[in-house]
């Protein structure tokens, strides 16, 4: 059945050492110049679950998972706590659409960036072994303008899972990537990630589907969240399966109605 | 410096020359307004033991005052980024430094400090001051947000130095650059001015000396001398610049139209 699906077919083999933590945001809300983008909005992320966010562009997707990521700025605000009722801060690894790397540092030390930010000895041992997982071995002495875009993301890649952090948030992390490219990530990541509370944003509803344990669907003004029911199986997803299809159409016609 | 760009520059030199000479000949002019560019390389070859002396006076005089007024400048920019206290003093100083003419002040420096090295230095700094401050400045302001964000996902927020030595500065270091390089251009002109002004010693007073004496040969020695040390001064800088932040690499297209 995984036949047209090549990479999902390596063993998973789950990094995770941190113990899986939920997540709550209750009364999220964005006004922008005036009006507001959403409004009282809840979100649940259960501990250790995958979680795909889908949406039109602008519904304000990206500001809900800053507001999750701690970045406030004016105009968002919102009750966040993970599920021990403590603060998320410090406990949230943050990947963006654009790779973020440092360009006068080589690939080594960008994935160990967060350790010198916050002037703990860095892990060499652990980045490295990281970096071998990603496919970057060759590459830790590297400055990042010598690498392809595929690359430079998946060095993002094992600079976010170094931070080891119990909830990873990721704002279209594939987008700018080629097809294959981006299939091969996704499988990566589905498997690097196994064990986090992963909530991941993205344009495209095959991508949701073939990682997501939940869809979520954001949609409207002030923008509501509906839960997408009846997933097929479990995740990985093959994008091939005629039910995956038929919950792909059903997104469609979700993210269409106004 | 390739052989083709050493090529091109003697090339460039001796156009100018054949210009000059052709200039002198065909002008039938009087040699106490153009001197035979062959009068001017017998005194170079003369007094090559004079020029150097004093080159070298004028030399160090210009390096002390880039070491300072970058230091200065520097320490200036990040003050100014860094406080808003300091942007509401220093700021008003910093365009005045800039707005009152180095030209104006030269007598009142030479009065303070001297006829020695001290005012030259300090002519220098001042008029390197305002295009390594407001260079930095402009870079410290303008680190992509996605850094930032990223910084104060991993970080706390009591790690603001932190983020400022690995991200903040880094990013700005191009910037600086290019304030550095205007640095490089200006300085002489701060050197030169305290030398003319009142000194017994460089290129400027060499020149001075000789232009009261009709020894005009000197004269257009002296300033030849000098902006073979000014172009100098620039490409040494710039192929530093170069070699300190390889990463930061111009577009190799430079956007030419031929």
């Amino acid at each position: 059945m995984m036949s047209g699906f090549p990479w999902f077919t390596q063993a998973t083999f789950p990094e995770a050492i941190v113990a899986p933590l939920a997540v709550h945001l209750c009364a999220a809300r964005l006004t922008y110049s005036g009006a507001a983008l959403f409004d009282g909005l809840d979100l649940e992320l259960a501990g250790g679950s995958f979680t795909g966010l889908l949406g039109p562009s602008g519904v304000g997707k990206s500001s809900l998972l800053r507001l999750l990521a701690g970045l406030t700025s004016p105009g968002i605000s919102g009750e966040l706590r993970g599920g021990d009722g403590q603060p998320l801060q410090g406990r949230v690894a943050y990947m963006a659409q654009q790779d973020l790397l440092l360009p006068w540092l080589n690939v080594l030390e960008n994935v160990t960036l967060g350790s010198r930010l916050r002037g703990e000895k860095a892990d060499a041992q652990r980045a490295l072994h990281l970096l071998e997982q990603v496919g970057l071995a060759d590459a830790a002495s590297i400055r990042p303008d010598r690498l392809s875009g595929g690359m430079r993301q998946r060095a993002a890649l094992a600079r976010t899972l170094m931070e080891d952090r119990p909830v990873v948030l990721m704002d279209e992390p594939f987008s700018s990537l080629d097809a294959l490219t981006r299939l091969r990530l996704q499988a990566l990541s589905a498997r690097l990630l196994a064990g986090r509370t992963v909530l991941l944003v993205t344009h495209d509803p095959l991508e949701a589907l073939r990682m997501g344990d939940h869809i979520l669907i954001m949609n409207g003004r002030p923008a509501t969240l509906s839960a997408l029911a009846d997933l097929p199986g479990a995740p990985p997803r093959d994008p091939g399966d005629p039910a995956v299809q038929q919950a792909y159409r059903a997104i469609l016609r979700l993210l269409e109605a106004v | 410096m390739t052989l083709r760009q050493a090529g091109r520059l003697l090339l460039t030199l001796a156009g100018l020359l054949l210009i000059w000479q052709g200039i002198v000949t065909l002008g039938e002019l009087p040699p106490y307004l153009l001197p035979d560019p062959q009068a001017v390389m017998v005194r170079f070859w003369r007094d090559a033991g004079l020029l150097l002396s004093h080159a070298g006076v004028t030399a160090l005089e210009i390096v002390l005052g880039m070491f300072c007024g970058t230091l200065l400048g520097c320490a200036s920019a990040l003050a100014l980024s860094y406080s808003r206290r300091a942007r509401r003093w220093l700021l008003p100083v910093l365009i005045a430094s800039q707005a009152i003419p180095v030209f104006a002040i030269a007598p009142l420096l030479v009065l303070w400090l001297g006829y020695g090295l001290a005012s030259k230095i300090a002519m220098a700094t001042l008029i390197i001051y305002f295009p390594v401050t407001a260079n930095f400045y402009d870079g410290l302001r303008h680190t992509p947000h996605g850094w930032l964000d990223l910084a104060r996902v991993m970080a706390p927020a009591g790690r603001r130095w932190a983020v400022l030595r690995q991200i903040v500065i880094p990013a700005a270091l191009p910037a600086l650059g290019s304030g550095l390089r205007v640095a490089a251009a200006v300085a002489p002109i701060g050197a030169v001015l305290g030398e003319w002004v009142g000194s017994s010693a460089g290129l400027g007073y060499l020149m001075l000396h000789a232009n009261s004496r009709m020894q005009i040969d000197l004269l257009f020695a002296a300033l030849l001398t000098l902006a073979a040390l000014a172009v100098g001064l620039y490409f040494s800088v710039d192929a530093s610049l170069k070699r300190l932040l390889p990463w930061h690499s111009p577009n190799p297209e430079n956007l030419d139209l031929d």
